[in-house]
């Protein structure tokens, strides 16, 4: 910690080594901090300890993911898009799959679209049980993040048992999805959906209305509409500053133009409207969920055309076509027409955009990642101005910032 | 165009009220896929994303994103890509400047605070400087770092890599020494755009018919013993793009 103490002067201008006047404090957060979020180094100026002026530093989990994905053939570009927000991993490689198949204009089956939703609605759940829970800790309460996370732990199985991986899914494919969901996990999840989530209602009741909870969230941070817009905020954090705005009703893709939702919105725009907007999202995911588990229609879960998707594993023992697809599509790939497409969908965090060009070739020629929590984070110096040096920590829990996303 | 991708409101008259707001500068409107691209020249890039903000009717009125990416075979070889989204109207919309290493762009953060970031990402990756960016610091790459990643002429691997070094009891940086060769392999399809440049292929240029008869060849050199592999000179693989 570095601190700098400027002379005080006094009435006459001569240097007295008194306690007139104390400069301000700078001090490192970060960048290992257990409330970070990951890694974050916020250089802040304390007066006392009004919070001054933050400058975040960030890049320090930068990968270089988007040249990694020049280098990389489309469908060995898709795992990349489960590290980047780690915490939400298959609707990162949904804007990823849509913006290819924009580009190529390639049809999905009604049942993968199903799927995507439905499964893209429970990385939602997934991501509010996290973020929730470690805001609650961040502002000082236990046990509704140990209870948090006994439900984000059957969202990972439910991943595990989609995908084969707890969490860097690569299940969404352009064209659809890399498997069918047995029955017995449809059944399973409409049983965690109605009993379950008892679990998160109980969390949040503890916390909702408690007095600390309130002291340590209400009128902290507070974003304006106009702010909101200006800073580019998308996601809980624009609902919460009172802008109905959520993509999945706005641009509706998939099947969720035929969903019946609804958006909570924020009054105040403070650090605990973005809580309780996130928490009436999860029921509302829920309530999405049950839909797709009620409307899924049968049928293919992968687009049919060969030279995209590549054939099922039955099929590849009994076809020399289907041999020869599943080998050139494993080396070679698809090509995909030049041009250039931005496609952004709703994560849980906000927008999350693919803005993609292709030469033709089977490797993107540039893929630019427009992470949410860039523009958020860019926001904690006007959103923490004048605040107490302790609010950083639930400012920074309500942006809902990870670092995997943010970097790249 | 596929049905299952983000619909937004259909963007009749977009397209003459955008040429109307950027007016003398405008250098091409494109629509593909469904997304329309301006491109403007660097002077008019401020007032037009005014204009593309204030004007009713259009009214986009979040900047989501500034793209850099580079096209090293151009003139300018760097684009730089500006997505607005319009809340109201529910629609998106692109604008492309060009510029090269020298050149710089105007900042648009007097528009959008939000621009600050999305600029200095730009600078770091490219080196596209902004006027009027008045913290246009690196942002994503180390402390000290040396050189634009996202330049196609920069290699994956970078320049250097660093370790903790226990004699020395700190971090230290060392050119990047890699134990297996970065493995990259060309799938384009031999016979689907490929240009193969045989010897001899630029004496058999088609003429216009009636143009007199080609120059004879220059007299032969002594044989050197370089021809011979010449012939077997392999066909360039692949297209440069």
């Amino acid at each position: 910690m570095t601190a700098r103490v400027e002379i005080a002067r006094g009435e006459r201008g001569d240097v007295t080594a008194g306690d007139d006047a104390i400069g301000n404090f700078t001090i490192n957060f970060g960048p290992q901090h257990p409330a970070a979020h990951g890694v974050l180094r916020l250089i802040m100026e304390l007066d006392g300890e009004i919070v001054e002026r933050v400058d975040p530093h960030i890049g320090l989990l930068h990968r270089g993911t988007e040249k990694l994905i020049e280098y990389k053939t489309y469908a060995q570009a898709l795992p990349y898009f489960d590290r980047l927000d780690y915490c939400s991993p298959m609707c990162m490689e949904h804007s990823f799959v849509l913006a290819v198949e924009k580009l190529m204009g390639l049809e999905v089956p009604i049942r993968a679209q199903y799927i995507r939703v439905l499964m893209a609605e429970l990385t939602r759940i997934s991501n509010h049980m996290l973020n929730l829970g470690s805001h609650i800790m961040d502002v000082g309460a236990m046990t509704p993040n140990l209870w948090l996370f006994e439900v984000r732990e059957d969202t990972l199985q439910f991943y595990e048992r989609a995908s084969g991986a707890r969490m860097h899914a690569n299940y969404f494919r352009v064209g659809g999805v890399h498997q069918d969901l047995p029955p017995k996990l449809l059944n399973d999840m409409g049983d965690w959906l109605d009993h379950r989530l008892q679990l998160f209602e109980d969390a949040i009741s503890l916390v909702a209305d408690n007095r600390i909870f309130k002291q340590r969230n209400v009128d902290i941070g507070t974003v304006s509409k106009e702010d909101a817009i200006a800073w580019g905020f998308s996601g809980p954090m624009i609902r919460a500053a009172g802008v109905p705005w959520d993509i999945r009703r706005s641009q509706p893709y998939e099947v969720y133009g035929s969903m019946d939702f609804d958006i909570p919105v924020g009054t105040k725009g403070d650090c605990y409207d973005r809580f309780m907007v996130r928490v009436e999202e999860v029921r509302q995911s829920a309530r999405i969920m049950r839909q797709c588990l009620n409307d899924m229609p049968a049928g293919p879960i992968g687009s049919l055309d060969r030279k995209v998707f590549p054939p099922s594993r039955g099929e590849m023992k009994q076809s020399m076509e289907a041999m020869i697809h599943h080998f050139k599509l494993y080396t070679e790939g698809y090509h995909v027409p030049a041009g250039e497409v931005y496609v952004a969908t709703e994560s849980p965090k906000g927008e999350f955009g693919v803005y993609l060009v292709a030469d033709g070739t089977n490797k993107p020629y540039r893929c630019k990642i427009r992470p949410t929590a860039f523009s958020h984070l860019q926001a904690m110096d006007f959103m923490m101005k004048g605040h107490m040096l302790a609010d950083t920590t639930a400012v920074l829990s309500a942006i809902d910032v990870v670092f995997g996303e943010c970097d790249r | 165009m596929a049905s299952h991708v983000p619909l937004m409101a259909p963007d009749d008259g977009v397209i003459d009220a955008a040429k109307a707001v950027v007016g003398a500068g405008l250098v091409e409107v494109k629509t593909a896929v469904g997304e329309i691209t301006l491109t403007v020249t660097r002077d008019a890039l401020v007032e037009t994303l005014r204009g593309l903000r204030d004007t009713p009717g259009l009214e986009y009125q979040q900047l989501m994103e500034i793209a850099g990416v580079d096209y090293p075979d151009r003139a300018e070889r760097f684009e730089v890509v500006y997505h607005l989204l319009s809340l109201t109207k529910n629609r998106r919309i692109r604008v492309k400047v060009s510029t090269d290493e020298e050149t710089p762009v105007p900042s648009v953060t007097g528009l959008w605070p939000v621009a600050g970031w999305l600029e200095r990402e730009v600078f770091d990756m490219y080196g596209v400087a902004f006027t009027g960016n008045a913290d246009l610091r690196r942002i994503l790459t180390d402390y000290g770092f040396q050189g634009h990643p996202q330049r196609k002429d920069f290699p994956l691997t970078g320049y250097v890599e660093l370790r903790y070094s226990e004699a020395e009891k700190r971090v230290v940086y060392e050119p990047v020494s890699l134990p297996q060769d970065f493995r990259t392999f060309d799938f384009l399809m031999p016979w689907e755009g490929a240009e193969y440049h045989l010897p001899g292929d630029e004496k058999a240029v088609p003429e216009a018919p009636g143009a007199p008869s080609p120059a004879p060849a220059p007299t032969p050199v002594r044989a050197e013993p370089k021809a011979a592999t010449k012939k077997k000179a392999p066909a360039k693989p692949r297209k440069k793009k």
